[in-house]
C-alpha cells in the first residue's frame, strides 16, 4: 500500500482509533463521576420511585461497558429507544436520545451543525486572508513604522477578548451607525445573502482574534526564511525584493500557518461559545454548554465526538496540504 | 579596463574590521583565488563585489568596479542588473542555497528572467539548456525536480547552471567545492575550468582550501586578518611562497606526497569487528548502511577510515563505540566479546560546537565521563579535569569556561579531553579536523599523535580527507557503499592501489602544484573514459 490511497486509508483507521479512545474517555469521564444522573434528569421535586424509574428508563442501572457496548451498537447498527409512552427507532449512526428532550442526539447535532460550519467557515476565510495579509506586510516592512504600528494592533488583537471587540461592533454598526440589523441566523439555503450579511459580525469578531495569530506566525517564519541561504543566492542574482517576500519568503510560511489554521478550524467548531452566544446564534459550542449544565450525557459525548471527529479531519487535510505545499513531505 | 578593480576596500560590522584596505585586480578571462582561514575576510570580499553588504549594516569604504559597474555608487536599480546579469556568484552549500519549494528549471528561469526580457516559455528552454551545459543528465526532465530530489553535486552544478544562464562576464564562487566529496569537488572543478575555457568568463575562487585554488586559477591573493599577505601567479605563491605565513599555511596542508612518520611495529589486537551490518529502516525502505565489515584494532596504532558520504563510515564508527547495536556481526575487546558502551572506547566529534552542551561549562562536560563512572569527590574530579585540560594544550583555568568562549581548535581539544576523561584504550575520531582551518588541524593531529604515543592508545581516525588520513594512519580501510573495498598498510594503498575505486579517489584529491594538478585532470579524464 503506498500513495496517497495508503495514505488516506491508514489515516481513517488512525481517526477511527482516535474517535473511539475519546469516545471511552469521554464516557468513562462523564459517566463514571459521582452524582445522580436520574436525580438530576428528573428534577428536584422527583420522588424516589420516579427518579428510580428515570434510572431504569435510561438504563443508568446497567454497568458502564454494557451501556458503552450499547452506544456503540447504536452507533454502527441503530437502536429503539423507549420514551415511556412509545417506542422511537434511532437509525445509525445513533449518539443516543437526549435525556431532556426526548430528542436524538444526531438529529440535534445536525441542526446545530450548519450554523457552527457556516460560522467557522467564513471567519476562517477572514482570518487567513487578514492574519497572513499583515503577516507578510510587517514582514516586509521589518523595522520600519507601519511594521510597527501593524504588530501593535496584531497585539491589540489577541489581547481583546472576543465579547468585547462583538460588542462594540454591535453597538457600533448595528447600534450607532445602523449599517446592519442586529444579527439572526439565516440558514445559507433559506437565503444566501442574508445569510452572510447576519454572519458577517459574528465572523469579524471571531476572525480578529484569531488573525492576530496568523499574523505574528506569518512574519515569524517569513523573517525566519528570509535570512536564508537560497533567499541570498536570489538578491545575488538580482531578484527584486517584492519577488523575494511574495514568492520565496512567503512559501516558507504556508506549513506552519496551515497547521495552525487546522487546529483552529478544529476546535473553533465547538469552542467558539463565546462568539455563538454573543450573537444568539444556535451552533454546536451553545449547545454543548448547555448540555454540560443540565447533564444531559448523551448530547455531551456526542458533540465531543463530533468536535474529535472534525479536528482530526482539519488535521488530516492540513497533512494533505503540507505535502502539496513542500515536496519533500512525504505521507505516510 | 580591468573586470574587477578594488582599491582600498574596508569592511566593517560594528567594531570588527573583516577587510582591512585589500586592493586587488582582474582581468577580463583571467582567475583569481581568494585563500584565507576562517576569518580572514575572503567571503566579505566576495559579497562586496554584488554589493550585498549593502542595508545590512557593515561599513564599506574603498572602490569596488565590477565590470563597469561603481559597485560603491551604483544605484540600486544598476546593482540589480549587475547582480546575475554580468557578475554571478555560487555558493559554498548547494542545498541551502537553492530555494526548497520551486523546481530547479524554475528557479533558474526565474533569474533569467530578470535580466533578459524573455517569456516564460522561453526562459524555461534557457533553463534546460543550461543544466544540460553543465552536465545534468535528461536535463529537460531533471529540471523540474526539487533541488532535494538533486545529489550534492548535481546541486553544485545546478547553482552553476544558473549562474551561466545569463552569460555572466565574471563568476564568483564562494567555496564552491567544499561541502562536496573529493571525486564531485573534482568534477565540479573541472566543470569550471571546461567553463573558462568556453567562455572566457573570469573566475574570483573563495577557498580556504589550497588545492583547490592550485587546480583552478591563475593567480593567488592569500589573505589573513582582511589583509593581502602575499598575491602573484599561482606557480610562484605556491611552489615558492615569499611571506612566513604563506609557508606556515603550505606546511598545514596535509598532502599526499608529504613524508610520514614510520609505522608502529604490530602489537596485541586491543578490538576486533566481525561481520558487522547495519540496516536502517524497516522491509523495503531498509537501506544497509554498514554490510559485513571486519577489523582488528592493534595496541599503539591509528586504522583510518576513508570513504564519501554515505559511505558508511560514521555508522561504523559509532558501532564501534556502541552507540549503534550492530544488525549483525560481533565486536570483540581484548579477546572477550563485548556489546553495548565500554567505557574503554571513547569517540571524538567532528563537529566540536554541536557535541558540546553550551549551557554547561567545559569542565563539566569533561567531568562527565568521570561522574558516569561513579566519582563523587568533587575536589577529585576537578583535579583530573584540570589536569587532563593542560594535557590537551588548554589551561586549568578554563574549567569554569563555556564552548562559546573557545575557538573551533580548542573545543576539538575540549573534545578530546573529554573522551581521555574515561581512561580510554581506544579513541574513535569521526572527522576531529574536518570542520577546521589547516594550521589548526594540524595542531590537533599532533596532539592526537602524541597522545596516541604517551598513552599507548589506539586510534581509528575515520575522515573523507585522503591526505589527513595517509598523514596520520598506519593502515587503512577504504569504505565505500558500505562495505570496505581495500585495506592494507597506508604505503600499499596509497602507492599501488589495487581497488579501481580507490584508485579514482587518489585521482580526484587537488595537487598543491599547478602542473600537477594539469596532470591529474588529465588522468582523471581517462579514468572517467575508462
Amino acid at each position: 500500500m503506498n500513495g496517497f490511497t495508503g495514505f488516506v486509508l491508514r489515516r481513517t483507521v488512525a481517526a477511527v482509533a482516535t474517535l473511539l479512545a475519546i469516545s471511552v474517555i469521554v464516557y468513562v469521564v462523564f459517566y463514571a463521576t459521582p452524582g445522580n444522573v436520574a436525580q438530576i434528569t428528573c428534577g428536584p421535586r422527583c420522588s424516589p420511585e420516579q427518579v428510580h424509574q428515570v434510572a431504569r428508563q435510561l438504563n443508568l442501572d446497567d454497568p458502564l461497558f454494557v451501556r458503552y457496548g450499547h452506544f456503540l451498537q447504536g452507533l454502527v447498527a441503530g437502536q429503539d429507544y423507549s420514551t415511556g409512552t412509545s417506542v422511537q427507532h434511532c437509525t445509525a449512526p445513533c449518539l443516543g436520545m437526549s435525556y431532556q428532550s426526548d430528542q436524538q442526539v444526531t438529529q440535534l447535532i445536525l441542526a446545530k451543525l450548519p450554523v457552527s460550519l457556516s460560522l467557522v467557515g467564513g471567519a476562517m476565510v477572514i482570518w487567513l486572508v487578514l492574519g497572513v495579509g499583515t503577516g507578510v506586510l510587517s514582514a516586509w516592512r521589518r523595522g520600519r513604522f507601519s511594521e510597527r504600528v501593524l504588530t501593535g494592533i496584531t497585539l491589540a488583537g489577541t489581547a481583546t477578548p472576543v465579547f468585547v471587540i462583538g460588542l462594540v461592533l454591535m453597538i457600533v454598526v448595528c447600534g450607532e451607525l445602523q449599517l446592519l440589523p442586529f444579527p439572526q441566523y439565516v440558514a445559507l439555503g433559506d437565503d444566501p445573502e442574508q445569510w452572510a450579511w447576519n454572519l458577517l459580525l459574528p465572523w469579524l469578531s471571531l476572525a480578529l482574534i484569531e488573525a492576530a495569530a496568523f499574523a505574528r506566525l506569518t512574519r515569524a517564519s517569513m523573517l525566519e526564511t528570509l535570512a536564508e541561504d537560497h533567499i541570498r543566492t536570489f538578491r545575488a542574482y538580482g531578484v527584486g525584493e517584492r519577488s523575494i517576500v511574495g514568492r520565496h519568503a512567503l512559501r516558507g510560511a504556508f506549513a506552519p500557518v496551515i497547521a495552525l489554521n487546522a487546529n483552529n478550524v478544529g476546535s473553533a467548531i465547538g469552542g467558539a461559545v463565546l462568539t455563538e452566544t454573543l450573537f444568539g446564534l444556535p451552533g454546536i459550542g451553545q449547545e454543548l454548554v448547555h448540555a454540560v449544565n443540565v447533564v444531559d450525557l448523551p448530547v455531551v459525548v456526542g458533540m465531543v465526538l463530533v468536535i474529535g471527529f472534525f479536528v482530526v479531519l482539519a488535521n488530516a487535510v492540513a497533512d494533505v496540504l503540507y505535502a502539496v505545499a513542500d515536496r519533500r513531505v512525504v505521507l505516510t | 579596463m580591468s573586470l574587477v578593480d578594488v582599491t582600498g576596500l574596508r569592511v566593517e560590522f560594528g567594531a570588527l574590521r573583516a577587510v582591512d584596505g585589500l586592493s586587488f585586480r582582474l582581468e577580463e578571462g583571467a582567475a583569481l583565488a581568494l585563500v584565507g582561514e576562517s576569518g580572514s575576510g575572503k567571503s566579505t570580499v566576495a559579497s562586496a563585489l554584488l554589493g550585498l553588504h549593502r542595508g545590512t549594516g557593515a561599513r564599506v569604504e574603498g572602490s569596488v568596479e565590477v565590470a563597469g559597474t561603481d559597485v560603491q555608487r551604483a544605484s540600486d536599480e544598476e546593482l540589480r542588473r549587475l547582480r546575475g546579469g554580468r557578475a554571478a556568484m555560487v555558493f559554498q552549500d548547494p542545498l541551502s542555497s537553492l530555494d526548497p519549494y520551486y523546481a530547479i528549471g524554475d528557479q533558474i528561469a526565474e533569474v533569467y528572467r530578470v535580466h533578459a526580457r524573455a517569456s516564460r516559455r522561453a526562459a524555461r528552454a534557457r533553463a534546460v539548456e543550461v543544466l544540460d551545459r553543465v552536465g545534468i543528465p535528461d536535463a529537460a526532465r531533471r529540471s523540474r525536480s526539487r533541488p532535494h530530489e538533486f545529489s550534492g553535486g548535481m546541486r553544485q552544478r545546478a547553482l552553476i547552471a544558473m549562474a551561466l544562464a545569463c552569460e555572466p562576464r565574471l563568476l564568483i564562487a564562494d567555496e564552491p567545492t567544499t561541502a562536496l566529496d573529493v571525486t564531485v569537488q573534482a568534477q565540479v572543478l573541472d566543470l569550471l575550468h571546461t567553463l573558462r575555457e568556453e567562455t572566457g568568463m573570469g573566475l574570483l575562487l573563495v577557498t580556504h582550501d589550497v588545492g583547490v585554488a592550485a587546480e583552478s586559477v591563475d593567480e593567488v591573493l592569500v589573505m589573513r586578518h582582511g589583509r593581502a599577505v602575499e598575491h602573484g601567479p599561482v606557480a610562484d605563491v605556491l611552489g615558492a611562497p615569499a611571506e612566513p605565513y604563506t609557508r606556515e599555511l603550505l606546511a598545514a596542508v596535509p598532502r599526499l606526497d608529504a613524508p610520514r612518520k614510520a609505522s608502529t611495529d604490530p602489537a596485541e589486537v586491543v578490538m576486533e569487528a566481525t561481520g558487522l551490518r547495519r540496516e536502517f529502516g524497516r522491509g523495503k525502505r531498509a537501506v544497509t548502511a554498514v554490510d559485513d565489515v571486519s577489523l582488528t584494532l592493534r595496541r599503539g596504532e591509528t586504522l583510518g577510515i576513508v570513504g564519501e558520504s554515505g559511505s558508511g563510515k560514521t555508522t561504523l564508527g559509532r558501532m564501534l563505540v556502541g552507540l549503534l547495536e550492530p544488525t549483525a556481526g560481533s565486536l570483540g575487546f581484548d579477546g572477550r566479546p563485548h556489546t553495548g558502551v565500554n567505557p574503554a572506547v571513547q569517540m571524538v566529534f567532528q563537529d566540536p560546537v554541536s557535541s558540546l552542551n553550551p549551557r554547561r561549562s567545559v569542565g563539566e562536560s569533561i567531568a562527565d565521563p568521570l561522574r558516569a563512572r561513579g566519582e563523587r569527590q568533587e575536589g577529585r574530579i576537578r583535579e583530573r579535569v584540570e589536569e587532563l585540560l593542560e594535557r590537551v594544550g588548554l589551561e586549568a583555568g578554563h574549567y569554569d569556561r563555556y564552548p562559546h568562549e573557545f575557538s573551533g581548535g580548542q573545543r576539538q581539544r575540549v573534545g578530546i579531553a573529554r573522551a581521555l576523561a574515561a581512561d580510554p584504550r581506544v579513541i574513535v575520531c569521526d572527522e576531529p579536523v574536518s570542520a577546521l582551518d589547516v594550521t589548526t588541524q594540524a595542531h590537533v593531529v599532533a596532539l592526537l599523535g602524541e597522545l596516541q604515543r604517551e598513552l599507548g592508545l589506539a586510534l581509528v581516525f575515520v575522515a573523507h580527507d585522503l591526505a589527513v588520513v595517509r598523514q596520520v594512519s598506519d593502515r587503512v580501510a577504504v569504505m565505500r557503499r558500505g562495505r570496505i573495498v581495500e585495506e592494507g598498510p597506508v604505503e600499499e594503498v596509497y602507492e599501488s592501489p589495487r581497488d579501481p575505486y580507490t584508485r579514482q579517489l587518489l585521482a580526484a584529491v587537488p595537487a598543491l602544484d599547478p602542473e600537477a594538478a594539469a596532470r591529474r585532470r588529465a588522468r582523471r579524464r581517462e579514468l572517467a573514459a575508462a
